[in-house]
């Protein structure tokens, strides 16, 4: 079996700066993988290089993601491919209304993969479907891009719309962060009822044990200064979380 | 009548002027509108046409009358227009204007706004997106006279620019010989942001897409409330496709 994604020997660079130094990873369909790692470590660096992020400039090594020569693709050529980035930080877009907006994306896409685009009445069926999936109010989408949402409801926000842009592969920064204990919940069922499938893949991001609790992992990495230090399965995030990095990687 | 000389770049009022397009549209029409007392009335301006367009309004609202004027500046090579507003007792101006600009384009809209008497106010909202190497000049000045006390005016100018080489010019000003007034005005000069950018990429929108979103949202406040904003709108968004 050939992987989803496969990152080899990876290095970039912020403002001239190395931040990921050859970092090496596969992840096939099917597979939940977490990352963790201290504060600084490069993870949110390889969700941006990922989904190519301007400013983030690949120095060395290769992505393919099913084949594809990832890192030659536009952000939203990355998108169209199947690829999903849930930021730590969501942004707020003022005056562009979330409904508008993923309308826009999803018929991109589905334009890039010679699907028809969803009609208004079909995209608000499958908008009103994951918003209630992740019991979120369907009113918030009509709102302009997370202007105004505590930080909660942002990443509440980040799984919707995962959830109608239907993605092969999944890079969740931090989702965790800032949810109450109802919503990490409800964010981590979303989590498997969109994603827990054969033919996807997920790359969870996170600092602590409780969202994998809910979306438990094949495989656990520890990445420190722009590296995969440390592999190993579920057992080992509740290694980290007793002992901490220092002891453990 | 005497026409005016060809003014020069002396003149405050056409400093940022594209003057030898002004030779050829010299001298320029005084079109007077006068809103008689209590009345409302509405006017949509789209400058149209690829050459040289300079207008003048001037505009007098008699007691109470309100008067909402919306303007869209984006396709003329050099588009001027002037405004020179006069308010009465407790009259309402309310102007709204999107400059949009490409390639050598040479847009302004220069206002004058007098509040004669109390009581009367001025809202103007001023949005531009200048793309390649035109630029986008607001000049307003607005002015209250003796005794127009509770005046309340207020000036919202921002620009956005689309490339390094496009120019904004902003000069609101105020000339106040009254007592209790209140003038707002606030004015920015921007780029598009690039994180907002990339999150709607990371969505898969194209970035042509993505900037004509955050630029139809941009003007949006011009054109907000205005009896004609579907038909202004449909207009700005045609226009800005072509920006991006
Ligand atoms: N624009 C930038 N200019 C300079 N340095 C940057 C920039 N962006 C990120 N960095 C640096 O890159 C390093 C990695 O940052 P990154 O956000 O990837 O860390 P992280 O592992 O996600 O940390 P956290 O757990 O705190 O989210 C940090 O030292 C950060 O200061
Ligand atoms: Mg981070």
């Amino acid at each position: 079996m050939s992987a989803m994604l496969k990152i080899n020997n990876l290095s970039a660079t912020v403002a001239e700066k190395p931040i990921l130094k050859g970092l090496s990873l596969s992840i096939n369909a099917g597979e939940i993988h977490a990352i963790m790692g201290p504060n600084g470590a490069g993870k949110s660096t390889l969700g941006y290089v990922l989904g190519g992020r301007p400013g983030y400039e690949v120095t060395g090594g290769s992505v393919e993601f099913n084949g594809d020569d990832l890192l030659a693709l536009a952000p939203h050529e990355r998108a169209a491919l199947g690829l999903f980035l849930g930021f730590q930080y969501p942004v707020e877009i003022p005056g562009v209304s979330f409904v508008q907006f993923l309308r826009e994306s999803a018929n991109a896409q589905r334009g890039a993969r010679g699907e028809a685009p969803l009609s208004g009445g079909e995209f608000l069926k499958l908008a009103r479907e994951k918003a209630a999936l992740l019991k979120m109010d369907m009113e918030m989408l009509k709102r302009p891009v997370n202007v105004g949402f505590s930080g909660g409801e942002k990443k509440r926000a980040e799984m919707v719309q995962m959830g109608i842009l239907d993605p092969r592969l999944a890079i969740l920064d931090e989702t965790d962060s800032g949810l109450d204990i109802d919503a990490l919940r409800i964010v981590g069922d979303g989590i498997n009822a969109i994603m827990r499938r054969p033919d996807k893949a997920v790359l969870l991001i996170t600092h602590y044990q409780r969202l994998l609790d809910y979306v438990k992992p094949d495989f656990v990495h520890v990445l420190a200064d722009g590296r995969i230090v440390k592999t190993g399965g579920p057992e080992l995030a509740h290694q980290l979380e007793e002992q901490g990095y220092e002891a453990v990687a | 009548m005497t026409v005016a000389a060809l003014p020069t770049r002396k003149d405050e009022a056409f400093r940022y002027a594209d003057l030898a397009a002004l030779a050829g549209v010299w001298p320029v029409a005084r079109e007077e509108i006068t809103i008689a007392a209590g009345v409302s009335q509405a006017l949509s301006v789209v400058l149209e046409g690829g050459g040289a367009i300079a207008r003048h309004l001037i505009i007098t609202l008699e007691a109470g009358a309100s008067y909402d004027l919306r303007v869209l500046n984006a396709e003329a090579s050099f588009g001027r227009l002037a405004i020179d507003a006069r308010l009465g007792e407790g009259a309402q101006f309310t102007l709204g204007a999107a400059q949009l600009g490409a390639g050598a384009q040479v847009l302004e809209i220069v206002t004058e706004v007098t509040h004669l008497a109390p009581g009367a106010s001025s809202r103007q909202v001023i949005r531009s997106v200048l793309a390649g190497e035109s630029t986008g000049t607001y000049l307003g000045k607005v002015a209250v006279a003796r005794g127009a006390g509770g005046t309340d005016s207020e000036q919202s100018v921002r620009a956005m620019l689309l490339d390094r080489t496009a120019t904004a010019n902003a000069k609101p000003e105020l000339e106040i010989y009254a007592d209790d007034v209140k003038c707002a005005h606030g004015c920015a000069v921007g780029e598009l942001d690039a994180g907002a950018l990339f999150y709607l990429a990371s969505r898969g929108l194209p970035p042509g897409e993505a900037k004509k979103l955050m630029l139809q949202a941009f003007i949006a406040e011009a054109f907000t409330g205005a009896p004609e904003e579907e038909r202004l709108q449909a207009l700005a968004l045609d226009r800005l496709g072509a920006l991006v």
